[in-house]
């Protein structure tokens, strides 16, 4: 049974150029999991070889919308190999699991195959194989026959209708209609995204085994603790009898955060079968299984006096849901708190489609919201024949106009500054068309973006053991953004010891608690928490320094000792001088340990429970008098070939304000790949349904484009924050979102400035242009 | 589960028999193979690995112009440095095609086997009609997600498009292909699908490619792929244009163009109408782009592939006038 131990000795240490040391909280340390990762030595969840296993496979509807009719398994029963045929009828029963806030569930089975279709590539049966090759000659063996009914496809289609109201999103302050009404200029548009998919390398999939009545599961997860209690609650045993295990994740974007319906498939099988199971999805299961982010409609109208200073802004939202579950992507999260405004309404339904429920992915809200609002800034701009620059800081909002209360930090101004200085944003040749070279149009754009300050609590255990090296466990996780680097940073600057001295422990549920790792939250969560229990631990180590009798420092009589690079001093240096290993062995410890938390101090047991397995316990950003952000502003320059419509980005510029950053070689690394994936969803990314079958038919990496390192001009990103401590423990915000909100928009604004065309769907693919 | 036999060829001649039964595939670079086969397409009973057959990777040039032996990898040829002096269209067409990864494996010959990918073709589990797959079925294709699909070339059985690149160039060339016994024209190979869209060559059973030859020509020396795509590497053509050109004394008379569309129909397309529109003609940006207009005559859309007969007269142009450019 593996848990991944990160020594960071052996991965290369980065440069210290700002000149911290990079071993420090704020220094440049490489990542600390790397090497493991480039040389193959990572195990990721679904690698696991255990003795026994067996795979499954799953078969998935072929419609839309309709009723299993019939399954015919018997040619797949008698295939080779084949150890069970699941189906709704086979397979065992589970109990409906609370959501993601805990909502006591309807008290009704839960089967993860399904009779009732809602979308194609619902999963309606699986096989078990005693090998994968077998699983899968069979699974096309299953003869599923249908009762077909008509499908609703999308948000265009006819009998979609206008959808729910969602009370919850409407945010209304003055009287944005009259004020619209009555306002000398006036802007009104309506901008559309797709259904774009999370496309991480690794693909979901899962291990499974059973051991009497406690189910180990080894899965890549965003979220051990949520998904360990979903899976106990399927199966009605104790949240204690689950183990998830996630070392490594290959790339979640929001996408593996929750326990799906393949893994309840996986569980069940592993039960039915007494067999350690294995179900990995294929790449186009990956479209269809679980949801990527909704399709989303906005109108936008803006009122403005003729300076540019806005008296209005009414917006209204749609997003797209599936049949039966509840997807909301906040669409106006962004266009109510960028600008000041006297007068603002929006509001939002959703649309219920023939899809699988749509999901989290990178700046969820925020993402499509900035979409809407930094486009319509844009044509207020050249409405009103205003630089789109000087548009944004005539409306500066220096409070939330929402919340009414002060910002925590807002370096937003500064961002803009700094972006534009490194651009060379005075340059600029305001009319559209106006900048050339050759066949291309040169287009230069800016548009802002932003993200909220989730918070939630955390606890960690550090442990100094008796070589003096120190122990860190939680069961967060680390999917490519730092979490293994940073909280060996963290145990190492406060423990005093050097941090190729820290082994960092990940990825099990039975390790110290932790919430979800979305929202990027979990900088910020766990550095607070390593933060307190390292603390905690050099208390203790101190302590028994100078109480101990049998410590070297006891006849000191000192108040305090100073605990550097691993050794022991007094302050003064007019005592000993030993290592921590040293220490611990003159007075008979073999290691020290403290768990360390940030949750209020008189949390019941049940509050944590709660906080670790759900989000209800989540702290708004906008709790007590504060109102707390990352902020960004992009500039970008694309070149448009006007005779083929190909857009290419040439140059981009970005100043990003996350508060203090913990490591930023990483925090630079999480900004360019959220630039990156904002580049594809500006150009590329679309989910592209057959309206006769209800189905996506890009459903590969081939077909559903991401961009390449061709696409991919030099980035570069400039970090213009400040330590916010309203906003964490020590001081940084949001990193991993952040940067991806707002790019479409800037690079959409820099089209239109190329060309003239204004592209309010994406992606801006070449048909558009020509 | 699907069992295959596999066997290792010891010679050309035992591969062109083995690969002559029912149900046997050649295996070379496995590319495009192992893909259809995954994705259920391709169901092989035997495999027969011509891997290892010597003598198959050659590439030799000169004057007279380029024999390429089938088994030699794209990556390789498009490194060549005689390719890409006297034959530049073909080497740009191969390192713009696929990813670096694809181009070390893959071979030449099955490059030129290389299939469509309309993702109905290639998803049989939800889409039952393919004409191509299973001959009478439909075409689920019409009346669907229709960007990527033909528009020269079609028929109402089929609107797949050839995805290839060096296929494109090729037929520009005059290109030919050796087939153990006889040699065929590229151009030729390629079959339109009309009502039978399964039958995609007009090669034989005991037939295998051994070798391309491409004729030598001033023409070729003085050639360009440009190819057109959403986005910039690793991707198929949205259109694209193998172009040769060679001018009069005077430097300004068209004497000899080649030109062939990729990205935009069934097979490769030579376009001889704007050759001929333009051959003894004066190089100049007017009459390029009017003359190009020729290549997308007769092209039938289905919707949301039209932009490609607005698309690929531009690149034509493009490429023409970026030769003409060129001293």
């Amino acid at each position: 049974m593996t848990v991944h131990n990160i020594r960071v000795g052996q991965s290369k240490r980065g440069d210290a150029s700002d000149g911290t040391l990079a071993e420090a909280i704020g220094g440049r340390l490489s990542r600390v999991d790397g090497p493991a990762k480039i040389t193959g030595a990572a195990k990721y969840a679904v690698e696991q070889q255990l003795e026994g296993l067996v795979h499954a496979v799953l078969v998935e509807s072929t419609i839309a919308s309709g009723k299993v009719r019939v399954i015919d398994a018997a040619a797949a029963e008698a295939a080779p190999g084949v150890l069970q045929v699941l189906t709704p009828d086979t397979i065992i029963s589970l109990k409906t699991a609370a959501d993601w806030f805990g909502t006591p569930p309807p008290d009704k089975p839960y089967c993860p195959l399904a009779r009732d279709i809602t979308f194609s590539g619902q999963h309606v049966a699986a096989v078990v194989a005693e090998t994968f090759e077998q699983a899968v000659a069979a699974a096309a063996l299953v003869k599923v026959s249908y009762d077909e009914t008509p499908s609703i496809v999308d948000l265009s289609d006819g009998k979609a209708g206008d959808g729910i109201p969602i009370d919850a999103m409407t945010k209304e302050w003055g009287d944005a209609s009259t004020a619209f009404a009555s306002a000398p200029v006036r802007i009104c548009a309506a901008y559309n995204t797709p259904r774009e998919y999370q496309a991480p390398m690794e693909p979901h999939g899962l291990v499974a085994r059973w051991e009497g009545d406690h189910l180990t599961v080894w899965e890549p997860s965003q979220w051990l603790d949520g998904m360990a209690r979903t899976y106990a609650e399927w199966f009605g045993i104790p949240f204690g009898n689950v183990r998830l295990v996630s070392p490594y994740i290959g790339g979640g974007f929001g996408s593996k955060a929750l326990a799906l319906s393949h893994g309840a498939v996986a569980a069940c099988a592993a039960r039915m079968l007494r067999r350690p199971v294995k179900l990995v999805m294929t790449r186009p299961q990956t479209f269809t299984g679980y949801g990527g982010r909704a399709a989303t409609r906005q109108t936008v109208t803006i009122g403005a006096d003729r300076d540019g200073v806005i008296q209005s802004i009414v917006h209204r939202g749609v997003n797209e849901t599936s049949m039966d579950g509840m997807w909301v992507e906040p669409l106006g999260s962004v266009t109510s708190i960028m600008y000041a405004t006297p007068n603002f309404s929006s509001k939002q339904n959703v649309v219920r489609v023939n899809s699988v429920v749509p999901g989290a992915m990178r700046a969820p809200g925020e993402n499509p919201s900035a979409f809407g609002i930094e486009s319509a800034i844009d044509e207020l701009a050249y409405e009103v024949g205003i630089d789109p620059l000087e548009i944004r800081l005539r409306n500066y909002a220096e409070q939330d106009p929402h919340a009414k209360k002060a910002w925590s930090t807002r370096q937003l101004r500064e961002a803009f500054a700094a972006g534009a200085e490194r651009f060379g944003w005075a340059r600029r040749s305001p009319e559209p068309r106006s900048m050339r070279d050759g066949n291309q149009l040169i287009g230069w754009g800016v548009a802002a973006g932003t993200y909220p300050v989730r918070r939630a609590y955390g606890e960690a255990v550090v442990r100094i053991l008796a070589d003096g090296s120190v122990e860190v466990e939680s069961s967060s996780i680390d999917m490519g953004q730092g979490t293994y680097t940073i909280l060996a940073q963290t145990a190492a600057e406060t423990v005093g010891v050097p941090a190729d001295n820290v082994v960092v422990k990940l990825g099990d549920s039975r390790f110290p608690r932790a919430g979800v790792t979305g929202g990027s939250r979990l900088a910020g969560v766990m550095t607070g928490a390593v933060y307190k229990a390292a603390t905690s631990a050099l208390d203790q180590l101190v302590g028994l320094a100078i109480s101990d009798p049998r410590s070297p420092f006891h006849a000191l009589q000192a108040n305090t000792l100073v605990v550097a690079n691993g050794r022991i001093a007094s302050p003064r240096g007019d005592g000993p001088d030993v290592s921590i290993a040293e220490l611990l062995n003159s007075v008979g410890r073999d290691h020290i340990e403290a768990k360390g938390d940030t949750m209020p101090a008189n949390s019941t047991a049940e509050d944590r429970y709660k906080n670790y397995t759900t989000i209800a316990m989540s702290v708004p950003h906008t709790e007590g008098d504060y109102s707390r952000h990352s902020w960004c502003a992009h500039f970008i320059e694309v070149r448009v070939d006007e005779d083929f419509g190909t857009v290419r980005v040439s140059r981009v510029v970005s100043a990003l304000d996350s508060g203090r950053l913990y490591n930023p070689k990483l925090a630079e690394s999480q900004w360019k790949g959220g630039i990156i994936m904002g580049i594809g969803q500006a150009l590329l990314e679309e989910g592209i349904v057959d309206r006769r079958h209800g189905r996506i038919v890009n459903d590969n990496l081939a077909d559903y484009l991401v961009p390449t390192n061709a696409d991919i001009p030099d980035i570069e990103v400039i970090s213009v924050g400040i330590p916010d401590l309203h906003a964490s423990v020590l001081g940084g915000k949001g990193v991993g979102e952040l940067a991806i909100v707002g790019i479409a928009p800037a690079i959409a604004n820099a089209v239109f400035h190329a060309t003239g065309k204004r592209i309010r769907d994406l992606p801006i693919t070449l048909e558009k242009l020509i | 589960m699907r069992d295959f036999s596999y066997l290792r060829a010891g010679s050309i001649d035992t591969a062109r028999q083995a690969a002559a039964l029912p149900g046997a595939m050649l295996l070379a670079g496995g590319t495009t193979l192992i893909d259809l086969a995954k994705c259920g397409v391709a169901q092989p009973d035997t495999l027969v690995d011509i891997t290892h057959l010597k003598g198959l990777d050659r590439i030799e040039i000169g004057e007279h112009g380029a024999t390429i032996g089938a088994l030699a990898k794209m990556s390789h040829v498009a490194d060549h440095a005689d390719i890409k002096s006297r034959l530049p269209a073909i080497s740009e067409a191969l390192w713009q095609a696929a990813s670096a990864q694809i181009r070390n494996m893959a071979t030449i010959g099955g490059n030129l086997m290389q299939r469509t990918r309309c993702p109905y073709f290639r998803d049989p589990a939800n889409f039952s009609a393919c004409n191509k797959r299973q001959p009478g079925s439909g075409c689920s294709a019409i009346g669907g997600v229709t960007r990527g699909h033909a528009v020269l070339g079609t028929s109402d059985a089929c609107i797949a498009m050839y995805p290839g690149d060096l296929a494109t160039a090729l037929v520009a060339f005059d290109a030919a292909m050796h087939l153990g016994e006889r040699k065929l024209l590229v151009d030729d190979f390629f079959l339109l699908p009309g009502s039978t869209p399964d039958k995609e060559h007009a090669i034989e059973p005991g037939e295998m490619i051994t070798a391309i030859e491409i004729p030598g020509s001033a023409a070729a020396r003085r050639s360009t792929y440009l190819k057109i795509r959403d986005r910039q590497s690793y991707e198929f053509a949205a259109a694209s244009a193998a172009v040769g050109l060679e001018l009069e004394a005077d430097g300004r008379t068209i004497r000899d163009l080649r030109v062939a569309l990729g990205g935009v129909a069934t097979k490769p397309w030579r376009a001889r109408a704007v050759e001929d529109a333009l051959k003894g003609k004066v190089l100049e940006p007017e009459a390029v782009r009017a003359a190009s207009q020729l290549s997308v005559e007769g092209a039938v859309d289905h919707g949301a592939n039209h932009y490609k007969i607005e698309l690929a007269p531009r690149v034509v142009a493009r490429a023409i006038l970026k030769l003409g450019e060129t001293a």
